[in-house]
């Protein structure tokens, strides 16, 4: 006899679960019970916002799945933002929640909420299980769901009754989950991948646009090993930083609306396009007709709904890209190397580097700088949403995939510094430093009392503007700069710190940023950095939302 | 814009038409019928949907109601050559002798039955496709429609094809 609070834990724990990220409530209770004493460790967080958005973090810095609890209703209705952040990035979580039990589903009984229904549109697939004996075949499905094919977010809606009944000889799941609709595409077609060999054999003007996909296929060696092979310069996604080094001489960095100016008039003037692990986002693209408009484009993706889905593909490949580049890689051998084009883009890069006015004052590019350098390009960054997004992912010098963690699809604040606590049990030997804006930090700030609770060393890095300073950007350039309720009353984040019993430093100028990066590295436990940077400085080169991405401002050309 | 029938073969889980209407609504798309029944295989449920858009939406949408676990196939049957129909209950006033014959005659010509006789309405059944139907609905406005009932459209491939034969698209 089990009951299904029982078999869900044995379910996780054959799973391979290590470690749950929740918060608990009375429609929770039989599974907190079995926690008690489970060998699965479970986090508690300030907030089930933060309790999925530290399991996406997991999920990201691991590769695995990361796994999140909340109880029925308020909690799980808490969990949507960080359930829609891992839909929009693709991420594998699995979500579960307590639900009231099945005599009172849809009689509004204290603590219900449509879960399900809430969920639908940013869940891969979600289940409301009525039955124990069916629990640990949903659970062997939801993980398998969420991480083959296209990662994303899994929910499972447990009745408390459902927790609570026994059952006599529950069905085991089984070894193999095969599902009539639902059979992802692995190996790409052979007859498009060498109509796509072709095309790139003939190209004068080739780049690569990396995306997510590529660290979420663990194909960053093999897009490297084309690049090296073939002579092509890569540029990636914000989802896709880190799958080539930084530092890689065909390395164009990010392109888009805040990318470098380099990969934006590269992909503006390249005949070919071999497109990995992306969906032509719309900040990547921006005015989709006059993005990479000579190119003839190859799409490679494991959702054939991103293929086609902003911009035609002339070859359209559906497979997983790690698999997809290895049959590529099975069949090119070396190519004439079009040096013009290299001449060029090498031209690009020293004219146009990324720049910043490095006058008085501190300035948070030279932080990130600063950090890059002492962590020498390692670590893992998670970054918040807004300015300080945008300069960790300009300056910090990725060397590996899995080492940038950052809400790219739904731009979710408050994001980084929970992503930043899962990151850390994912992988506990690494630095972890969450980039933050003063705004995003106050969003989850709850949860230091998590970090110090359990001694987390998560660094916080905030870069200090005293606004939301992403949105009085677009004010001061497309609104005359009318600063409408966008300037935030300085707080004592140090205090805010010692508090919870947490160490803080404050930084005011230039001399103290390499100290006192020094000292959160060198820290035992959390540490907070409160960077006063210049208020109004800019994110720079930047596309005005809707132009051609070689239309800059705060490039080189004004 | 043109009107396209898809026939989406799915688990007969709970939930699942919320699924493939939520997934219309959310895209921008206006179901214009949808009909819903158990099928020839155990366990799964077939869905018709006439969905107005032009040919690359569709193709979109269908894209991503593959994407959906519970749905093992989706196939759009506008071009290929099948047989659609449709059916509507109609409750026409008919007060009088003279009108009650009348209805009568008209049924005759659409081929549809009276299946029901009150003092003072007749209830018509009639099934074929949409034009027909609305030909029908359009005569007997004239005798005053009290009201009117109808289905989503149905379709099958004609001949040898099935939709359930065909590959993954
Ligand atoms: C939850 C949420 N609300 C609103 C926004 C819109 N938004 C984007 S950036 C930004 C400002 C962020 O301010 P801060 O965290 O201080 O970062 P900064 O841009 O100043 O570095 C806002 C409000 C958002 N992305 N997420
Ligand atoms: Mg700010």
């Amino acid at each position: 006899m089990k009951t299904g609070a029982n078999i869900l834990i044995e379910s996780l724990a054959r799973e391979g679960v290590d470690i749950i990220f929740g918060y608990p409530g009375g429609s929770v209770l039989p599974i907190y019970d079995e926690l008690y004493d489970s060998s699965i460790r479970h986090i508690l967080m300030r907030h089930e916002q933060a309790a999925i958005h530290a399991a996406d973090g997991y999920a990201r810095a691991s590769g695995r799945v990361g796994v999140c609890l909340a109880t029925s209703g308020p909690g799980a209705c808490n969990l949507v933002t960080g359930i829609a952040t891992a839909y929009m990035d693709s991420v594998p979580v699995v979500a579960i929640t307590g639900q009231v039990p099945t005599s009172m589903l849809g009689n509004d009984a204290f603590q219900e909420s449509d879960i399900t229904g809430i969920t639908l549109p940013v869940t891969k697939h979600n289940y409301l299980v009525k039955d124990a004996n069916e629990l640990a075949g949903v659970v062997r499905e939801a993980f398998y769901i969420a991480k083959t094919g296209r990662n994303g977010p899994v929910l499972i809606d447990l009745p408390k009754d459902v927790n609570t009944d026994l059952v006599k000889n529950p069905v085991p799941a089984p070894d193999i989950v095969s599902l009539r609709g639902y059979q992802p595409t692995y190996r790409g077609h052979a007859r498009q991948i060498e109509r796509a060999i072709q095309l790139l054999m003939e190209a004068e003007r080739p780049i690569i646009y990396a995306g997510g996909g590529v660290i979420a296929s663990g194909a960053s060696q093999e897009l490297v090993e084309i690049a090296e092979r073939l002579l092509l310069p890569v540029t990636s996604t914000l989802m896709g930083l880190g799958c080539i080094p930084c530092d890689h001489p065909l390395n164009l960095g990010m392109l888009g609306m805040h990318g470098t100016e380099y990969a934006n008039f590269a992909v503006t003037e390249c005949d070919f396009m071999l497109a990995v692990g992306v969906r032509f986002d719309d900040r990547v693209t921006g005015k989709l007709e006059t993005f990479a408009p000579h190119a003839k484009i190859v799409h490679i993706d494991i959702d054939p709904a991103e293929i086609g889905k902003n911009k035609p593909a002339d070859v359209p490949i559906v497979g997983d890209a790690k698999t997809v580049l290895r049959d590529i890689l099975a069949r090119v051998s070396t190519r004439d190397a079009a040096s013009p084009w290299l001449q060029k883009i090498d031209a690009w890069k020293k004219n146009h580097p990324l720049r910043y006015n490095d006058g008085d004052g501190l300035h948070p590019q030279f932080i990130i700088q600063q950090l890059s350098d002492l962590l020498a390009g390692e670590g893992i960054i998670v970054s918040e949403v807004g300015q300080n997004q945008m300069w960790a992912a300009q300056y910090y010098c990725f060397r590996h995939p899995r080492q940038w963690l950052s809400s790219g699809g739904l731009g979710t604040m408050g994001y980084g510094f929970p992503a930043a606590i899962g990151a850390h049990f994912a992988r506990p030997d690494e630095q972890v430093f969450d980039i933050a804006g003063d705004g995003s930090f106050q969003m989850n700030i709850q949860e230091l009392g998590t970090v110090a609770h359990y001694n987390i060393p998560v660094r916080i890095a905030i870069l200090n503007n005293m606004y939301l300073g992403m949105v009085r950007q677009w004010q001061e350039l497309f609104y005359d700069r009318r600063y409408s309720y966008t300037e935030l009353p300085s707080v004592d984040f140090v205090k805010i710190a010692q508090a919870y019993g947490i160490e803080g430093m404050r930084v005011e100028s230039r001399d103290e940023v390499r100290p006192a990066l020094q000292a959160a590295i060198d820290a035992e436990g959390p540490f907070v950095l409160d960077f006063r940077i210049e208020r109004e400085e800019n994110v720079f080169p930047m596309v005005p939302a809707g132009a051609a991405i070689n239309e800059m401002i705060g490039g080189h050309q004004q | 814009m043109k009107a396209h029938m898809l026939s989406i073969l799915v688990e007969n889980r709970a939930g699942v038409l919320s699924r493939v209407a939520g997934l219309f609504s959310r895209r921008g798309f206006n179901i214009e019928s949808l009909a819903v029944g158990v099928c020839e295989e155990p366990n799964m449920s077939r869905i018709t949907v006439v969905a107005y858009g032009d040919d690359a939406q569709i193709e979109q949408v269908k894209k991503q109601l593959n994407k959906l676990i519970d749905i093992v196939k989706v196939s759009d049957i506008t071009y290929r050559d099948h047989v659609a129909r449709e059916l509507a209950l109609i409750k026409v006033n008919a007060e009088t002798g003279a009108s009650r014959a009348e209805i009568m005659q008209i049924a005759t010509i659409f081929r549809a039955k009276i299946i029901d006789v009150g003092t003072r309405t007749v209830v018509l059944e009639v099934t074929g496709d949409s034009e027909k139907i609305d030909a029908l609905e359009k005569l007997l406005r004239h005798y005053g429609i009290k009201e009117l009932v109808r289905t989503g459209r149905i379709a099958i491939l004609r001949g040898l094809k099935t939709v359930k034969s065909q590959k993954p698209e």
